[in-house]
């Protein structure tokens, strides 16, 4: 790593970690609006496109296919040139992916404040815009088999393995789910209704959550974990069977998003079961992280990279056991429509998403830019707001979670609400979220830290000796 | 020689096959899940629900709009804490019609499944354009661009139209004919909120969604009311 390397396209990386941080920066500055807005209603503004409502599909839109799927791109295109020993098969494509998913998001952030939506979650997106992610995408699908297709080397590492069923599944998922009638440009009807439309839904928003924000991180786990460690992956044979257990469960587990509503109850039923079934898979992969830092846990004191993925690494073992336990049915009741709910994907997002994100990026800035990273302190000090504020975060958002479902159950002896006025459950939880704002507030400062930091590293004058020296 | 694992030479030297099997894998727990929902018979208890009228189907186009699924839902589950609080439980068939569905995920807001007639037209003017002066502490936002905006009689004969092609039975998809059920129906609601000394267009934003929250819920209600 000392030379840029002749042969790999870095440009394509150094573009998609460019754009991770900008996009990240703007969904979470709308997540803690968001956060504002329910502390403060005068936040909303008057204003349509700044209504809670038009905002929060916006925000979770951009932190999962702007910040997240940026920041996937960015560790697949360098991590599998240098697997596969061959630079990307098409340069064209590569670019015509890189623009065309940053024109998508423009578009997004556009339409979603007029107010131009399917009303489906995380799928809010409007047809014309669905058409233009199937093209960009199959592009993408096409650089990547066709890579695969020039390899130099026979075996394909388990990090590709995981890239992969990335690649086909939100093709499959994105497809299925967004097919509609359009009425106008910029309306149109789903071809599927009512119950059936709301399974079709969950099938592809918990497998979006699956394939976009698990599995392809999992196989960067892979690829940059033991690269940061200097240490071998603990067990091949653990991701061979983690893998093909996790890819063929989490399919099933979408009804867990459904439990008692009227959709049929056997559905439900294997929604539960595989959702619990999920947490041995879910584990395997944490702890093949995990151990794989066996001999190398007394660098994590200095080692902000390995500070992030362990972090993130242990928020994905909390996250995917608290995942089949809220899709318990019994335990579902108090959950679900709550701000446990809330807590429950944050760990996720901001927990194993965010910080082995961040781990990747620190890693890469010295690789992709050629130089050191302009302040190792900086990434220390980015760590330790992103930690604190999601313990803020989840911790008031758990609190507010399980105080509201318990309102709402509440009963008298006489079988009458506790709490009949639903506002009583509302204004009660007030003041966590306030906590929430700073939580999120924290780490998104701690955003615009890693911003700094890769900025004045990209600019900083060349010095490879110092890096070897490194 | 051959000392590669089985598992290498037989799968993970071969690109093509992975991605199929991939493929495979993840196909089943969709098929298993989704296929049915179009083969098994229907319940038997099953009523026919109610078509949205052009309006009811602006105003719940306008419910979309503005994301009310964020912090509402649209189910009652079968509990006693909340059919007490919401209503009888929702049944499947009363769905039908919603393209998209609504059941939403967190309820910042209370579920809106049964709060059809629950309240005076007046009260969801006021609720839209103040939250605060109806419901105290309230953290909704003010809607109040809704009582100005107004639907275009053409772009809802539009998305009649396509619903149409979907298989919901609209007599009379024509422009002409959408306007005068939006103007007659938005009309009764003028009436009733002049009564209550407000003036609207019948085809201001918020009548129309006043007709859409008006009638949700109505069919599972009256259905369980008839032994």
């Amino acid at each position: 790593m000392s030379q840029p390397p002749p042969n790999y396209d870095d440009q394509i990386v150094r573009r998609f970690v460019s754009v991770t941080v900008i996009w990240g920066f703007v969904g979470m500055l709308v997540g803690v609006i968001l956060a504002l807005q329910l502390a403060w209603w005068p936040a909303n503004l008057g204003l349509p496109y700044t209504s809670f409502g038009r905002l929060r599909p916006l925000h979770t839109n951009a932190v999962i296919f702007a910040f997240t799927a940026n920041a996937l791109f960015a560790g697949i295109y360098y991590s599998m040139q240098r697997l596969l020993k061959v630079r990307m098969w098409s340069d064209k494509l590569s670019a015509v992916h890189f623009w065309g998913w940053q024109a998508i998001i423009v578009a997004a952030a556009i339409t979603l404040p007029l107010g131009l939506t399917q009303g489906k979650e995380y799928a809010e997106l409007i047809w014309p815009i669905d058409l233009a992610i199937a093209v960009v995408w199959v592009a993408f699908a096409i650089n990547f088999f066709g890579t695969i297709a020039i390899r130099k080397v026979a075996h394909l590492y388990v990090a590709i393995w995981f890239y992969m069923s990335m690649v086909i599944t939100i093709a499959v998922l994105h497809i299925v789910n967004s097919l509609a009638m359009p009425a106008t440009l910029t309306r149109s009807y789903p071809v599927f209704s009512g119950l059936t439309d709301a399974l079709v839904q969950w099938w592809y928003g918990h497998n979006a959550v699956g394939f976009l924000l698990t599995t392809p991180i999992l196989g960067l786990m892979y690829y940059f974990l033991p690269r940061a460690a200097e240490r071998p992956v603990y067990s091949y044979r653990l991701s061979i069977i983690h893998f093909w257990a996790l890819v063929f469960l989490y399919l099933w587990a979408g009804p867990h998003h459904l439990l008692y509503s009227a959709l049929p109850d056997w559905a439900q039923t294997l929604g539960m079961v595989f959702s619990i079934v999920l947490l041995a898979p879910s584990w395997g992969g944490m702890l093949n992280g995990l151990l794989t830092l066996r001999g190398a846990w007394d660098r994590l004191r200095t080692d902000p990279v390995l500070k992030f993925f362990v972090v993130g690494i242990t928020f994905y073992g909390m996250s995917t056991f608290e995942g089949p336990m809220m899709s318990i049915r019994s335990v579902n009741s108090l959950s679900h429509y709550t701000d446990w709910t809330i807590a429950h994907v944050h760990q996720g997002a901001l927990g194993w998403v965010g910080m082995t994100m961040f781990g990747m990026i620190y890693w890469l800035a010295p690789r992709i830019w050629y130089r050191p990273l302009h302040s190792v302190s900086l990434a220390t000090t980015h760590f330790w707001l992103a930690t604190v504020g999601i313990v803020l975060y989840v911790v008031a958002m758990w609190t507010a979670g399980v105080t509201q479902g318990l309102m709402w159950r509440g009963l008298t002896p006489d079988g009458l609400l506790q709490y009949p006025n639903f506002l009583d459950t509302v204004t009660g939880l007030i003041p966590f979220y306030w906590i929430r704002v700073i939580g999120g507030a924290m780490y998104l400062v701690g955003l615009c830290l890693l911003a700094y930091n890769l900025w004045r590293t990209a600019t900083a004058p060349a010095a490879s000796s110092q890096l070897e020296a490194a | 020689m051959s000392q590669e694992p089985w598992h290498r030479r037989v799968l993970e030297h071969r690109a093509g096959l992975f991605a199929v099997l991939t493929t495979i894998t993840i196909t089943i727990g969709g098929l298993v899940e989704i296929v049915p929902m179009y083969t098994i018979p229907t319940d038997p208890h099953a009523t026919e629900a109610t078509l949205y009228t052009p309006l009811e189907q602006a105003g719940r186009d306008i419910y979309v709009r503005e994301g009310c699924y964020n912090c509402h839902s649209q189910m009652v589950r079968p509990m006693r804490a909340e059919t007490v609080r919401y209503g009888a439980w929702t049944r499947a068939w009363e769905y039908q019609w919603d393209r998209p569905f609504q059941l939403g995920s967190r309820r910042i807001g209370p579920d809106l499944q049964r709060v059809g007639g629950k309240y005076p037209d007046a009260w969801h003017w006021e609720h839209l354009r103040a939250p605060r002066s109806t419901s105290p502490g309230s953290i909704m936002p003010a809607y109040g661009w809704l009582a100005e905006d107004e639907i275009d009689p053409a772009d809802v004969a539009a998305s009649v139209r396509a619903l149409a092609t979907l298989g919901h039975p609209y007599a009379d998809t024509s422009e002409a004919g959408v306007g005068a059920q939006l103007e007659a129906q938005g009309g009764e609601i003028v009436k009733r909120l002049a009564s209550a000394k407000i003036a609207a267009s019948p085809l201001s934003e918020a009548v129309a969604l006043t007709a859409y929250l008006q009638r949700l819920g109505l069919d599972g209600r009256a259905a369980l009311e008839t032994p």
